[in-house]
């Protein structure tokens, strides 16, 4: 479980995220929703350690972390970008296993296999040997979906999954998510989509922009 | 131009041809790894490093390489550093042309998008790994149209040697022009440096093609 407490951020003089608490369950999906600039990629980016929030309480399984410490030995979180930041120079099996192999010294061997098989399992058998161009929107974003799971994530974020993509995919990414959640996976999904965070999610949370409430500080 | 001639004077030309090679290769060797060390100095976001290394490719740019090769061979001694004249050489076109690579590297790592660093952070690959698997391999293929431009100017830059006295591929045709009072030995200096350039340049276009695997 990923417990936030008093999550704090401001640009300047701007607050975005006044005390916001997050609980993630084992195994479930939370939903994080909101309008347009209410703060949710922010939010995403202070729990995967690329903002520093400005103040707030990490705690995993109990135990408190940093998201922007850098030698931690465990991998929290994995993340699925709303542009998926594929690296467009190496094939999809390089992309899956550089971080393996550079950071958890696994043999390349052993991450080619493991590799192998989130491939199969999300739909992308023999596709290993292709570069990022050559694939559609929807095969990039399982590609970042294996690369992210490849490093064994307590939990897995996606920031718009759906925006990316042609609308009528929206029901494949749903399929996916309930699909990683059998398997165990514990998933936090930023959207603006309402209807689509109602099907995947076991919990929502939703994010208010808090310019009003600036402004009537001013 | 007689067949006999020209096999007299080869020999030297390619002696001259020899000295212009080795400048060729050693500014290479050493100023390619000085231009991609200077531009991550470029793009820190250390302040006063940044002003230094600013102030370094300015001076580099900003004056004629004739200019700096006698200041290395005549000027530094002055101050107490002397080199040697193929030193002094090789010295001066590795900071020249790094401060030439360092530009063109900058541009490149600044053309490398921010989501790139931040896919590379959440999987938790160190600077040095983000640099040398991520960064590096993308801003090669956006550089080396740039960077082949320069060898090329390299072969033909090489010939300026000849202010600190140094016997080149182009001060070996000087010589026996002079000597002999005939065009003959420019003619197959100049025929000398196409050969060289046309090697270059097929090599630079296979190394190209090597890394337009992907687009
Ligand atoms: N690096 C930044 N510097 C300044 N303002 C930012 C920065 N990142 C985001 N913001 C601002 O914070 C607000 C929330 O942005 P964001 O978290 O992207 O919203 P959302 O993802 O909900 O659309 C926006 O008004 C945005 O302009
Ligand atoms: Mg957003």
């Amino acid at each position: 479980m990923l417990e936030i407490k008093n999550l704090k951020k401001s640009f300047g003089s701007r607050v975005i995220l006044d005390n916001v608490n997050v609980t993630i369950k084992d195994q479930e999906v939370l939903s994080i929703v909101g309008p347009s600039g209410a703060g949710k990629t922010t939010l995403l980016r202070c729990i995967t350690g690329l903002e520093q929030a400005d103040s707030g309480e990490f705690t995993i399984d109990g135990k408190s972390f940093d998201p922007n410490a850098t030698d931690t030995s465990e991998s929290v979180i994995g993340v699925v970008f709303q542009d998926f930041n594929l690296f467009p120079h190496l094939s999809v099996m390089d992309n899956i296993i550089l971080a393996p192999t550079m950071v958890l010294k696994q043999s390349k061997q052993v991450a080619t296999a493991d590799a192998k098989k989130l491939l199969d399992q999300l739909g992308l058998i023999g596709k290993g040997d292709l570069y990022p161009y050559q694939l559609s929107g929807g095969q990039k974003q399982r590609v970042a979906i294996a690369r992210a799971l490849a490093m064994k994530p307590k939990i897995l974020c996606y920031d718009e999954p759906t925006s990316a993509l042609d609308p009528n995919l929206r029901k494949e990414v749903e399929r996916l998510i309930s699909g990683l959640k059998q398997d165990g996976m514990t998933q936090l999904v930023v959207t603006h989509d309402m209807d689509f965070a109602r099907n995947i999610a076991d919990d929502i949370l939703e994010v208010s922009s808090l310019d009003k409430l600036n402004q009537t500080a001013d | 131009m007689s067949i006999s001639y020209i096999s007299e004077i080869l020999p030297s030309l390619f002696q001259g041809a020899g000295l212009t090679l080795q400048l060729f290769f050693w500014t290479l060797i050493g100023s390619l790894p000085l231009g991609i060390v200077v531009s991550l100095g470029l793009t820190s976001k250390i302040k006063p490093l940044r002003w230094l290394l600013d102030l370094y490719v300015w001076l580099m740019r900003g004056t004629p390489l004739l200019l700096q090769l006698i200041f290395v061979f005549y000027g530094l001694p002055l101050v107490g550093i002397v080199f040697q004249r193929y030193d002094a050489a090789i010295f001066a076109f590795i900071l020249n042309y790094g401060a030439y690579f360092a530009e063109i590297f900058r541009g490149g790592l600044q053309s490398i998008d921010n989501g790139q660093y931040e896919s590379a952070q959440v999987l938790r690959l160190s600077y040095w790994q983000t640099i040398r698997k991520i960064v590096i391999p993308q801003v090669v293929k956006i550089v080396l149209p740039s960077v082949g431009n320069e060898v090329i100017n390299l072969v033909k830059d090489s010939s300026l040697v000849y202010v600190i006295g140094l016997g080149d591929l182009l001060r070996a045709g000087n010589v026996a022009t002079s000597r002999d009072v005939t065009l003959v030995p420019y003619i197959l200096v100049g025929a000398i440096y196409l050969l060289l350039v046309g090697v270059c340049t097929y090599v630079l276009h296979k190394v190209e093609q090597r890394y337009s695997y992907y687009q």
